[in-house]
């Protein structure tokens, strides 16, 4: 009936334009609430079957098979559903970039190679029409992330049900994002269709243009490590200012990086500032997992459906790196980022993981309660655990594969999450035109 | 006297060739002086002369006169006026002919930027140059340049005539190398002299190629592009002879013409393309002689099978550094396998029994010639053979064998004058004669090695030692004793610096000078002289040498030195060397290729007990067997059997169809001819390319057939075609053979260029910017066609009436395509996004009359499904795509199944090489995404498109009969946990999980054994480069934003110009 109702309020109130702007953020939670009868998935690798989750003022108050119900509790029927805890898009352009082919939609980007005072949080857009369809899929937190340049900005971590930025922040400015240079030579052109040519050589080597840009980065973070130790300044230095949370390991050092070279020089930022860092993307990182495990590094895999980097690497490599850096035990998690789907196959990525070698709840870990590790916030999300945000989805079935993954409710601390969004409605409306039975 | 003391001597007259000699006075040209035409006879006696590849005589003898031979065996008269060269022990052979050269033509500035399309081409991003940029009476594409003449731009230019000559080359074919058709080469000599003289030949080659050059034209900017052009170039020529009246004088092809008679030599650089050039000249009557690349070895059979003659270059790719691992990681074992297997191409010509040629083309220096030609010595090709690619093949091909190319009285005066035969790499040539003119290439005085008596004449005596010659820098000096000394010799001056005798009394004490290092130990050269040394310098007079010298007082003295005898001759270094080790040619060129014999073949398959989707009546069957035979589905039932088929235990496993997808862009060498709005005459059945590892990779996902689409760079892209995945076959094999023509069109953003704009400020020139122009742009294109169409009816139903003069309409390939479209002979995919212009497409085909079969893409197409079913269209498109451009922004992951409900015939595609390995996952999507059954779902990425493509009568469901094209899944195959066991094409397993296994194994070996040889290269002191990544070019749509990581570079990322 609401489906039908919304139906229509959609068919008056959205001819030819947008839709979702008759989806609410969800108001904050005022009774409890209880899911019963469901598989919990905890996030941890626990599975407790048949199992009730309470929900109280925005917090799990309980989860198990046998818990007190408050009175008064509304009930959520999960028989034969699967609870997860909220997923985690660990880094994303998500409400920064809502249309990529147009400038002026355009928000991850600015001028200049280092610009660590950019903030993120600030041009997140809360109303982009993707951040719905996200939910619907079960991603209820996100890492929104700059890009571009060599030190990008900070990042912040947001939940995906809010008014605006200020209300989405779930942890602000929890990381400065690194790009490291390539440190590869260029492809040449000019072979024609093989043969001929016989190439040029690079003008310049890679390899050490690169090393020294990472050493101009070096230098800044001395001069930074200096400011931060010194209450006062003469003159205030933005930048500088903005990487304070690093020496004090209140912020992540995240470095984009792909190639074991990157990956290794990284490791600088371990050993000579002491930094978290996190590598961000890690294509190659199956290749020196031991190493990161030793040094603490974890890693956001951007995207296990990739192709393999090299074509002689075996055709599912990038399926099976995701349980080769679990059986290092390197913490890891599972990232989706593409440009074309807009991460809302989070999910399925980490299920081809597991169909290659990863646990089925490790492949739920690594895109919630690792992500939530990685990103600092493991203290208050990431699992279904008492004490934690009660952001909790509650799907079909096997949330990993799309066959059976329907995301029928989530919560987003306690808040039950409108999961309606502009696809829907423009799905309801043109079941409306066809006279297509609702579904 | 010593036998070559006359070459000695005559090598006086070597550094006459610096000076500009009129050997041969033009009696045009007036005299500025005294005449001097010399009578420019030579007799070269006791010569061994090879006068061809077969006819050796000995103790023979040469007569030359005014530049020609008049006289050559081995009872020769020597004419009286002869001046005679002994030659004894010399050999003569005759110069090499460089059949693919641009001496003398080379363009004054060198091509533009990247030359060429690697496999991307139009650069969207670019502003398009829409005409061509030659004034004159000529055609309307820049890159064809028949005006281009090589005789006439032709200028002797002895710098580069040197390394030439240097080489042993006498006579060349020159082009301008620029263009597609590049006009005529013409055969001159690389004697110093007037132009009129060493042209041998002013026209004596049409060329070609595929590279449009400096040519800034938009069209073509694929390769697809260039082979369209040439066809309709070759039509238009034809069509040129009846005088059309309304093209005016169109000198272009009045030149293609008139070449067409040439012999017709066209670059073509690689293997496949060779097999391109090969099919045009096919269509039009026209045998290419074909310039190859360095990779024929790969294909050697099908580059047989042209029958074609070949021009082959020597240039090998260099040994990478690839010590580092983190620097390996990143080199190809394609690139280092060719690397290893470049030298045995000639080989591999010469043992398939392919006629060649050989050319210094692509070489870094002409000075790599003789060592590269050796390396492919070492690698299987014979001399005789190289031999004849050098003289007797190309003078054959060029019709200037009565000029050059053999030792035959009349001929040119070309021939080499050396120590053995020069494809031995201890022989050197001496000189090299052009048109009776003499080069020194390598002064003779290399041979001086043996033994002098050196006699000082001072005011007190005269002292002896003894000279012990090996090379022109290196001697041992005797007296008594050996002594400290330095020497140098450049063919003429002699310069020899010696210590005084050392004493045979020294203080006691004193430091034994016998002791320092280097001195006195005889070897000449390195170690250092005391100042006290005396310095002698003189000029050999042949067998004699003198000279004065000063000794360490300042004294002067003269001093002569006397040839005693001749160093022991060199052990004879006949070329037997053994066939380096090396690894094996794979098909295709690839990591997971299969070695000859290893290919798999089709077989007897029985698959039991499993769950079978057959997409048919019987829907999903339990427990049941499928038998593949003769590469059909032999049976789909229960409890079947059969004696001879390999039998798979199904259990627990699940079988379907093999996935077909709709809409590819893998396994081409271009995709986008982006150049003009309307490119129906483009194909890419021109440019299939079963090199690409992305075949491979989609069958590990169970896709057994793709259709391989033009891009979406304007309105009316290019024919289509499509394959099936059969790993290892040649582009012919891959063709699903009789499948119906499909073409590709495209509609919205990317044809009106508005992704591109750089700063949201377009710049875009080329029509159409807004979908209105999209609408004329199919307006007109179809009105055109059916004009063009009547045009030939008329022509056809009056050309046999008695007093009416037909003539005929020109061909064009474009409107060719169209009117198959108007008459039901081909299928159009329209790549589409909104609503609006769908509904547009559909109204434009039913005014023109057409039908637009599939719809792809077609993210909007739920908001139109009951017009695309009106109109009887089929669709195909993404199961969750959105968001990456602005006519995306209403795509919903609803969009199949609405449109399936509204009971169109719905088909999930890829256009990405990664996802179309996961498209039974996509097709899952829909099951979530608008609730349709598991059944429905699993046609939408076999049955469906096996319809739109007006294939499923052979393929899309598993049917006695149907083709033999099915996967077994390792669980319920639109689960994200299944994988594709065993992918089957026509009975063939092309993907085997457990093969797979071995294969990765195979590809490692072989990686590291070619690394090692690498690193031993480098160790051993050769030259290597730094590592080059291999980059990978994925083609696509010019679409979407899915990032293939760190190798892969988008095909559009590259400029054509």
């Amino acid at each position: 009936m609401r489906k039908i109702l919304l139906g229509l309020v959609s068919i008056c109130l959205l001819v030819g334009v947008n839709g979702q702007e008759t989806v609410y953020p969800a108001p904050k939670q005022t009774t409890s609430i209880v899911i019963t009868g469901a598989t919990v998935h905890v996030g941890n690798g626990q599975v407790i079957e048949n199992a009730s989750i309470v929900i109280t003022d925005g917090k799990i108050a309980a989860v198990g098979k046998n818990v007190t119900v408050p009175a008064g509790a509304s009930t959520v029927d999960a028989k034969g559903k699967h609870v997860y805890p909220g997923l985690i898009l660990p880094s994303s352009n998500l409400g920064l970039v809502e249309v990529s082919s147009v400038r002026a939609m355009n928000d991850s980007r600015e001028i200049g190679d280092m610009n660590p005072n950019v903030r993120s949080l600030i041009a997140y857009n809360t109303d982009s029409k993707i951040i719905n369809t996200l939910r619907s899929n079960g991603i209820l937190l996100a890492n929104i992330v700059p890009e571009g340049g060599l030190l990008s900005g900070s990042s912040s971590v947001v939940q995906l049900d809010a008014w605006n930025w200020e209300d989405a922040a779930y942890k602000t400015d929890e990381g400065i994002h690194f790009n490291m240079p390539t440190m590869m030579p260029r492809p040449r052109f000019g072979g024609f269709g093989g043969g001929g040519g016989g190439g040029q050589q690079p003008q310049t080597d890679p390899i050490k243009e690169g090393l020294e840009r990472v050493e101009m980065i070096k230098g800044f973070f001395n001069e930074a490590k200096a400011y931060a130790a010194s209450p006062t300044h003469e003159e205030t230095n933005l930048k500088l200012a903005a990487v304070k949370g690093l020496f004090d390991k209140k912020q992540k050092l995240y470095i984009h990086a792909n190639t074991v070279r990157q990956m290794l020089v990284a490791l600088d930022f371990v050993k000579e500032f002491g930094f978290d860092v996190v590598i961000v993307g890690g294509s190659d990182s199956w290749q020196i997992a031991d190493l990161l495990k030793q040094n603490n590094v974890s890693v956001i895999l951007n995207q296990p459906h990739n192709l393999p980097t090299a074509e002689d690497d075996d055709v599912d490599q990038p399926y099976k790196t995701p349980a080769m850096l679990q059986k290092a035990g390197v913490l890891f998690s599972i990232n989706d980022e593409d440009g074309s789907t807009r991460g809302r196959n989070l999910a399925f990525n980490a299920g081809t993981a597991a169909a290659y070698g990863l646990g089925k709840e490790e492949a739920i870990q690594a895109i919630t309660l690792n992500a939530a590790k990685i990103l600092g916030v493991s203290d208050r999300t990431g699992s279904i655990e008492v004490g934690k945000d009660a952001n909790v989805i509650i799907s079909e079935g096997d949330i990993l594969d799309m066959k059976t993954s329907v995301v029928t409710d989530a919560f987003i601390q306690g808040r039950k999450v409108d999961l309606n969004d502009k696809q829907k409605q423009l799905n309801d409306r043109y079941n409306q035109k066809y006279k297509l039975k609702a579904f | 006297m010593r036998k070559r003391s006359c070459l000695q001597r005559l090598g006086l007259m070597a550094s006459l060739h610096l000076v500009v000699v009129a050997c041969f006075a033009q009696p045009t040209f007036p005299e500025n002086g005294v005449a001097d035409n010399r009578l420019q006879c030579f007799a070269f006696t006791n010569a061994t002369i090879v006068k061809d590849g077969q006819t050796t005589l000995n103790n023979a003898t040469l007569v030359i006169r005014k530049g020609k031979i008049v006289a050559v065996g081995n009872n020769v008269t020597i004419p009286k006026d002869a001046v005679t060269v002994d030659c004894s022990g010399k050999y003569i052979y005759p110069s090499f002919i460089d059949i693919y050269a641009d001496y003398g033509t080379s363009l004054p500035v060198t091509t533009t930027g990247p030359g060429g399309f690697g496999g991307g081409g139009f650069n969207p991003g670019q502003q398009p140059q829409l005409a061509s940029g030659t004034k004159g009476a000529y055609g309307w594409n820049q890159a064809i340049k028949t005006d281009a003449d090589a005789f006439k731009v032709f200028a002797v230019d002895d710098a580069k005539a040197k390394p030439l000559r240097d080489a042993g080359f006498g006579t060349v074919l020159s082009h301008i190398r620029d263009g597609i058709a590049r006009g005529t080469g013409a055969v001159v000599t690389l004697a110093n002299e007037k132009e009129n003289l060493v042209i041998l030949k002013e026209k004596a080659s049409a060329h070609f190629s595929f590279n449009k050059g400096t040519s800034r034209q938009s069209y073509p900017s694929s390769m697809m592009g260039s082979i369209a052009l040439l066809r309709q170039s070759f039509l238009d020529a034809q069509w040129y002879k009846t005088k059309p009246s309304g093209e005016g004088l169109n000198l272009t092809l009045q030149y293609w013409n008139d070449q067409l008679g040439l012999p017709q030599i066209f670059e073509a650089n690689d293997k496949w393309n060779d097999l391109r050039a090969d099919r045009i000249g096919d269509e039009f009557g026209v045998q290419y002689i074909i310039k190859a690349g360095q990779n024929e070895y790969q294909r050697i059979k099908e580059i047989k099978a042209t029958g074609a003659t070949y021009i082959l270059p020597l240039n090998y790719p260099q040994a990478q550094d690839v010590e580092d691992p983190n620097d390996a990681r990143f080199v190809s074992l394609n690139d280092m396998k060719h690397w290893e297997l470049a030298p045995t191409n000639a080989g591999a010509f010469e043992k398939a029994g392919i006629p060649f040629c050989l050319t210094t083309a692509d070489l870094r220096t002409v000075n790599q010639f003789w060592t590269n030609l050796r390396k492919a010595m070492d690698y299987g090709l014979t001399e005789t053979r190289a031999m004849d690619a050098l003289t007797k093949t190309p003078a054959t091909i060029l019709g200037i064998y009565n000029q050059v190319g053999s030792l035959d009285v009349g001929k040119w005066a070309n021939f080499l004058i050396t120590s053995g035969s020069p494809f031995n790499d201890k022989t050197s040539i001496f000189q090299n004669w052009v048109q009776g003119m003499k080069f020194v290439v390598k002064d003779e005085a290399a041979n001086i090695a043996g033994t002098y008596n050196l006699n000082i004449h001072s005011p007190t005596g005269t002292e002896t030692y003894t000279l012990d010659i090996k090379g022109n820098n290196q001697l041992t000096m005797f007296g008594k004793d050996t002594l400290n000394s330095r020497f140098t010799f450049d063919g003429k001056t002699v310069r020899l610096n010696y210590a005084p005798m050392v004493r045979r009394q020294r203080p006691q004490g004193a430091p034994d000078p016998q002791q320092r290092p280097g001195f006195g130990r005889g070897v000449s050269g390195e170690a250092p002289l005391p100042p006290s040394a005396y310095r002698l310098s003189g000029i050999s007079n042949g067998t004699e040498w003198n000279g004065t010298g000063v000794d360490s007082m300042g004294t002067s003295f003269t001093w002569t030195a006397t040839f005693v005898k001749a160093a022991d001759p060199k052990a004879d270094s006949a070329r037997k060397k053994e066939i380096p080790v090396i690894g094996k040619v794979v098909y295709p060129f690839e990591p997971f290729g299969w070695e000859e014999g290893q290919q798999p073949k089709q077989e007897t398959i029985l698959i039991r007990n499993a769950t079978v989707w057959t997409n048919e009546a019987e829907g999903v069957m339990q427990n049941s067997d499928v038998l593949i035979k003769n590469g059909k589905i032999a049976a789909v039932g229960k409890n079947l059997s059969d004696a001879g088929a390999r039998v798979i235990d199904g259990t627990g496993k699940h079988v379907t169809p093999g996935i077909i997808d709709e809409h590819s862009h893998i396994a081409a060498a271009s995709i986008n001819e982006g150049g003009q709005s309307v490119t129906s005459e483009v194909r890419i059945a021109d440019n299939v390319n079963p090199d690409d590892i992305n075949i491979y990779r989609q069958l590990s996902g169970g896709v057994t057939t793709s259709h391989i689409l033009h891009g979406s760079a304007n309105v009316i892209g290019g024919q289509t075609q499509l394959l099936k995945l059969r790993w290892g076959g040649n582009d012919d094999d891959l063709k699903f053979k009789g499948a119906d023509g499909f073409i590709k069109f495209a509609l919205g953003e990317n044809v009106k260029r508005s992704p591109f704009a750089v700063g949201n400020n377009s710049n875009n020139n080329r029509y159409p910017d807004t979908r209105m122009g999209v609408e004329q742009v199919l307006v007109d294109a179809f009105t055109r066609a059916k004009d063009y169409e009547r045009s030939w009816k008329d022509y056809e139903a009056n050309k046999s009436k008695k007093g009416v003069v037909a003539v005929a309409p020109r061909r064009d390939l474009e409107l060719d395509a169209l009117v198959e479209i108007l008459n039901n002979k081909r299928f159009i995919t329209c790549h589409s996004y909104v609503q609006s212009e769908i509904n547009s497409a559909i109204e434009v085909a039913n005014r023109m009359g057409y039908k637009v079969n599939t719809f792809t893409h077609i993210l909007e197409g739920y908001k139109v499904a009951d017009k695309m079913k009106e109109h009887g269209a089929h669709v195909s498109t993404f199961s969750d795509w959105w968001a990456y451009k602005m006519e995306v922004q209403d795509a919903i992951p609803y969009n199949a199944a609405i449109m399936k409900k509204v009971g169109l015939n719905v088909a999930i595609n890829s256009d990405d090489p990664e996802m179309a390995r996961r498209l039974n996952q996509e097709a899952a999507k829909i099951i979530k995404y608008g609730g349709v059954s598991e059944e429905d779902a699993l046609k939408m990425v076999t049955l469906n498109p096996a319809k739109m493509l007006h294939v499923d009568s052979k393929v899309g469901s598993l049917k006695a009969g149907k083709d033999g094209d099915v996967v077994l899944w390792s669980d319920h195959p639109l689960s994200i946990y299944a994988k594709a066991l065993y992918t089957i094409v026509d009975g063939t397993m092309y993907f085997d999980r457990m093969k797979d296994e071995e294969l990765r194994k195979l590809v490692d070996t072989e990686r590291n054994r070619l690394i090692r040889k690498m690193n031993g290269e480098k160790r051993s002191g050769a030259s290597v480069i730094p590592a080059q990544p291999t980059y990978n070019v994925i083609l696509s749509c010019t679409d979407h934003n899915h990032d293939h990581g760190l190798l892969s570079i988008d095909g559009d990322e590259i400029s054509n110009d």
